[in-house]
């Protein structure tokens, strides 16, 4: 499903193009290589970061209803570019990148110890907490542009779509798309993780260390997404969630099932928001966040109704 | 044998445990017995390693609690601890898999299916190994945790309550494999027990706490006794011997 989607991805955008342009006109494979390429690229590879970071944090957080980029980890990820563009403007793009992924994973931790002492009975205080959490980084990240006239940028960040994929713009992609692949690598030990703290350890699980692996994993792909496409909610929750209920959580099963249906949401919303208004685009945020926000809705009703 | 020296414990301000000392040897079933907050489950996280151990010194064989690594520790005691809530969405034959993580960290070899198999036979889950955990009974679940325990095979099991919102026949069917496991697999099953006539009826020893002390250590006949349940449980309920062990009249 993944592969004619992606075809389709190639085709649809401001100027109309057909199979012959792409392969005849110079003009048209340059649209190819340039912007329609790296496009569909980016959003298969933030659609299988995202769902798979939500997937790591839901287990780290101990609760199904935890997703990065609206629990602190996106709105820090921002509150690093911004610090980062307003103390080095004329840095690269690699050192903005880092102090991101920096302040991403401060922030993760942060999330984390605040979680820490909530009771286990109360499975939705998680979920309140972490979005009241990632609204008060959000508001001094808002506060901080807002004196320093970067208003604008920040918005950028905050809302995440791909109109402005280029080739050279979009390779940071790919590091997330690595933190995603690493996870599936230390999937057991993940796994075992989500048995809860007590039997882990009685497995003989390095708990520290894996906490450890997971949050720079979360944080990599959080700060690379905000970085480059800014922040997309919705896809680390709805993803993962619907994943374990069809097939669990074995994660050396479950991470590549969840790899993939995250690209194809952000490929089919990325796809739907080009074609919905065109010529302009609706933002793939924007489209994610209302079918998400449906979608969580009903999860919530699901749970409480097994539970 | 485990050897428990002058442990002492805290949480927050409030000591739990006072001075303990005591040998547990090896082989058979030994049940830790006492009213509620007399830290049976305090000592067993201790000896498991899963609280810190701040006073006092345990061993384990030759392996010292503190010094010896997780990983380590890991093949040599199992525990099951006292909640069994666990979120994640596994299958039963997948959780008792991971009880050999210890042993092949991720990369299961054909040894380690073959004991996966057996623990899933032994403990009757065969017909639900498809089955995730939350959709099989407490009790079904409770058997799934032990099994995994058994799958990890290691010389000593630690169980905390594990006939908590078990049935009358789930419990004593899980006794029953618990006992096995002692007599025919040699292994040393510490167990944490809130109904002191499991307790009598199926461990060779058993320990009665009280207000983070050791009341007594023995036999079940020399333990549970009228003066052991006044003056540790606080109740006047009589104790009568039906073949041998004791049965406490409630």
């Amino acid at each position: 499903m993944l592969g004619p989607l992606a075809v389709l991805s190639l085709f649809i955008g401001a100027v109309p193009v057909t199979l012959g342009d792409f392969l005849h006109d110079p003009e048209g494979q340059r649209l190819l290589l340039v912007s329609r390429i790296p496009r569909t690229l980016a959003a298969i590879l933030a659609g299988a970061a995202l769902a798979v970071s939500g997937q790591i944090m839901q287990i780290l957080a101990r609760n199904r209803f935890v997703e990065p980029m609206s629990a602190g980890a996106g709105q820090s990820a921002a509150m690093g570019v911004l610090i980062a563009t307003l103390l080095f403007p004329a840095t690269a793009i690699w050192a903005k990148m880092s102090i991101a992924a920096m302040t991403t994973l401060i922030g993760s931790l942060g999330l984390l110890m605040i979680l820490r002492p909530l009771p286990p009975t109360q499975p939705l205080l998680v979920p309140l907490v972490a979005l009241i959490y990632g609204g008060l980084i959000e508001g001094l990240v808002t506060f901080f542009a807002f004196q320093t006239d970067m208003l604008q940028f920040v918005g950028t960040w905050l809302t995440g779509e791909l109109s402005g994929v280029l080739a050279g713009r979009y390779e940071l992609l790919w590091l997330a798309g690595l933190a995603a692949a690493a996870c599936w690598l230390i999937a057991d030990r993940l796994t075992v993780m989500s048995l809860g703290e007590d039997a882990a350890r009685g497995l003989g699980l390095n708990t520290k260390v894996v906490t450890g692996a997971g949050l720079v994993a979360v944080s990599i792909t959080t700060a690379m997404v905000v970085v480059t496409l800014g922040a997309i909610p919705f896809v680390g929750l709805i993803v993962p969630n619907i994943v374990a209920r069809r097939m669990g959580d074995n994660l050396r099963r479950a991470i590549p099932v969840t790899a993939l249906s995250g690209a194809l949401l952000v490929l089919a919303a990325d796809i739907l928001g080009r074609v919905l208004r065109a010529p302009y685009e609706i933002p793939v945020s924007t489209l994610v966040g209302v079918a998400g926000a449906a979608i969580f809705l009903v999860l919530l009703y699901r749970e409480r109704a097994h539970g | 044998m485990i050897r428990i020296r002058n442990v002492s414990h805290k949480i927050g301000p409030a000591p739990i445990l006072h001075d303990i000392s005591l040998d547990i040897p090896k082989g058979g079933i030994t049940a830790l017995i006492g009213p509620n907050g007399a830290g049976k489950s305090t000592l067993l996280s201790l000896i498991a390693r899963l609280a810190v151990l701040r006073e006092g010194e345990i061993h384990i064989d030759a392996m010292k609690i503190g010094e010896v690594s997780d990983r380590e520790l890991a093949r040599h005691l199992a525990i099951m601890a006292q909640s069994t809530h666990v979120s994640a969405r596994l299958r039963v034959e997948e959780l008792v898999g991971f009880g050999r993580y210890p042993w092949h960290r991720g990369r299961p070899g054909p040894g380690d299916r073959a004991i996966v198999e057996s623990a899933i036979e032994r403990f009757g889950l065969g017909p639900m190994r498809h089955r995730f955990l939350d959709e099989i009974s407490g009790g079904q679940r409770q058997r799934a945790f032990v099994a995994m325990a058994f799958a990890q095979d290691t010389d000593y099991l630690l169980l905390d309550e594990p006939l908590n919102n078990l049935d009358i026949a789930g419990a004593r069917s899980l006794m029953r494999l618990l006992r096995q496991m002692a007599d025919e697999d040699g292994k040393t099953v510490v167990i944490v027990l809130h109904d002191i006539n499991y307790a009598a009826r199926f461990a060779d020893r058993i320990v009665a706490m009280h207000e983070g002390r050791i009341a007594a250590n023995g036999a079940a006949r020399e333990v549970v006794t009228d003066a052991l349940l006044r003056d540790v449980f606080g109740t006047d309920a009589e104790v009568s011997l039906h073949e041998g062990h004791p049965v406490v009249l409630v």
